[in-house]
């Protein structure tokens, strides 16, 4: 049996790695507030850009954008998002498990694929792993904003544009709620007609100014754009979760372990002593 | 009472104004637009500049934006505001950057994914994931 001051230095060591944990919670709760904040924020300009995408499609329905084309698979892109830093419990595996598969599916139809990550640990595995990265978004850190985002979106747009690319894809962890994140493969391009704006269809159409198309391109770019965007507000979101709930585990942990080696520490304590009380008395005995 | 038309100013990082409003006057690329309440449809992009808000009772607010797009529709205007600064050159200078970043970070090109690795690497980490859950399931 451990002697009490090898159990006492165990015991205050846990105590010092549960203060961090204990911190380390309270940080991503209060971040993943923030996040969530910044995902609902997010939300009013995709819906907008989407109605009025809708009501473009309807009221040309004799022009369709290439990005509403469907063609046939040769090549697919995909943006990969994922978290900078660690910590942060399965968030990560779960969600390149969910990469891997559809990139497996991918492979076995002959389809060949080029990616695109955001976030550090993307980037690290898909190093590791292999695959061929064309483009890479830097440190996003706790405050996303567009602009970090444009020249990423871009080169894929560009390759769809250039035909490289035939379909483009999204993968990222939605977020339900604090305890459940889904790992997601969004399809962004082509784009899926919406149906939800049908009954839409009078008669009107907007002037334009200038040409329609040229309005409708720079609309469907700010629209996958901000897709983009609320993938990684999301994901942020997710991941801050996925933080609060592994650190809440792990002080759990280390109270239950620091209990355990309390209740050790008393009995060896106690053994000693009364070791000490019995050579006491049989020494008075001996006299 | 004056005549009131909806106005919604959104960006893709935030809300920035909702409500009612009597005139609004915005940048567009044709030069500015005023616009009155049961305007005719009309879709276009913003210059950077001003969109200025009067709202009921004559108060006027403004707002800069850097670009954007304006949907106006009889009893809704709806200003797109970018975040960020646009230009052609500005966004393929970006887009540059993420392809350089992309081809440093596989300086050692291999450009095939290798299934059974990745396999393996994730295996090895759900596997950790299981054990702590396991472990805290018989502590408990």
């Amino acid at each position: 049996m451990a002697s009490g001051k090898e159990i006492r230095t165990k015991i205050s060591s846990i105590k010092s790695t549960q203060k961090i944990t204990r911190a380390m919670e309270m940080v991503a709760a209060s971040k993943m507030r923030k996040a969530q904040d910044r995902m609902r924020k997010s939300r009013p300009y995709a819906e907008k850009i989407r109605a009025v995408i809708g009501h473009l499609a309807h009221a040309h329905p004799e022009y369709k954008h290439s990005y509403m084309i469907q063609r046939e698979v040769k090549r697919v892109g995909v943006i990969v998002i994922s978290s900078d830093r660690g910590l942060c419990g399965g968030l990560n595996t779960n969600l390149f498990k969910k990469a891997l598969i559809t990139l497996k599916a991918w492979h076995k139809d002959n389809i060949q694929v080029d990616m695109c990550t955001i976030g550090n640990k993307a980037n690290g595995f898909f190093k590791r792993v292999g695959g061929r990265i064309i483009a890479q978004a830097p440190h996003l850190g706790d405050n996303p904003t567009l602009e970090d985002l444009i020249g990423t979106v871009k080169v894929m747009l560009d390759d769809y544009d250039d035909g490289k690319i035939d379909q483009l894809f999204l993968v990222f962890n939605r977020f339900v709620n604090t305890m459940t994140q889904t790992p997601t493969v969004q399809q962004l391009l082509p784009i899926i007609a919406d149906t939800e704006h049908q009954q839409l269809q009078h008669h009107w159409d907007y002037i334009y100014e200038p040409e329609s198309q040229e309005v409708l391109d720079q609309l469907l770019t700010r629209y996958l754009e901000s897709l983009a965007y609320q993938g990684v507000v999301e994901n942020l979101a997710c991941e801050q979760a996925a933080r609060m709930v592994a650190m809440k585990a792990a002080s759990d942990n280390a109270s239950n372990l620091i209990d355990e080696l309390q209740l050790a520490y008393n009995k060896a304590r106690q053994a000693s002593i009364t070791q000490e009380l019995s050579e006491i008395v049989s020494g008075a005995a001996a006299v | 009472m004056a005549m009131t038309i909806h106005v919604d100013i959104v960006s893709a990082e935030a809300d920035i104004f909702s409500g009612l409003a009597e005139i609004i006057f915005a940048p567009a690329q044709k030069g500015e637009i005023g616009i009155l309440p049961r305007h005719a449809p009309l879709l276009t992009p913003l210059k950077h500049g001003e969109v200025r808000v009067r709202k009921q009772g004559g108060e006027e607010e403004s707002f800069y934006v850097s670009g954007g797009m304006l949907e106006i529709q009889p009893h809704v205007v709806t200003v797109l505001a970018d975040t960020a600064r646009r230009a052609k050159d500005l966004d393929e200078a970006a887009a540059m950057e993420a392809k350089q970043r992309a081809e440093k970070l596989l300086a050692d090109k291999q450009v095939a994914i290798d299934y059974a690795r990745a396999q393996a690497e994730l295996a090895e980490a759900m596997a950790q994931l299981q054990a702590i859950n396991r472990l805290r399931k018989i502590r408990s």
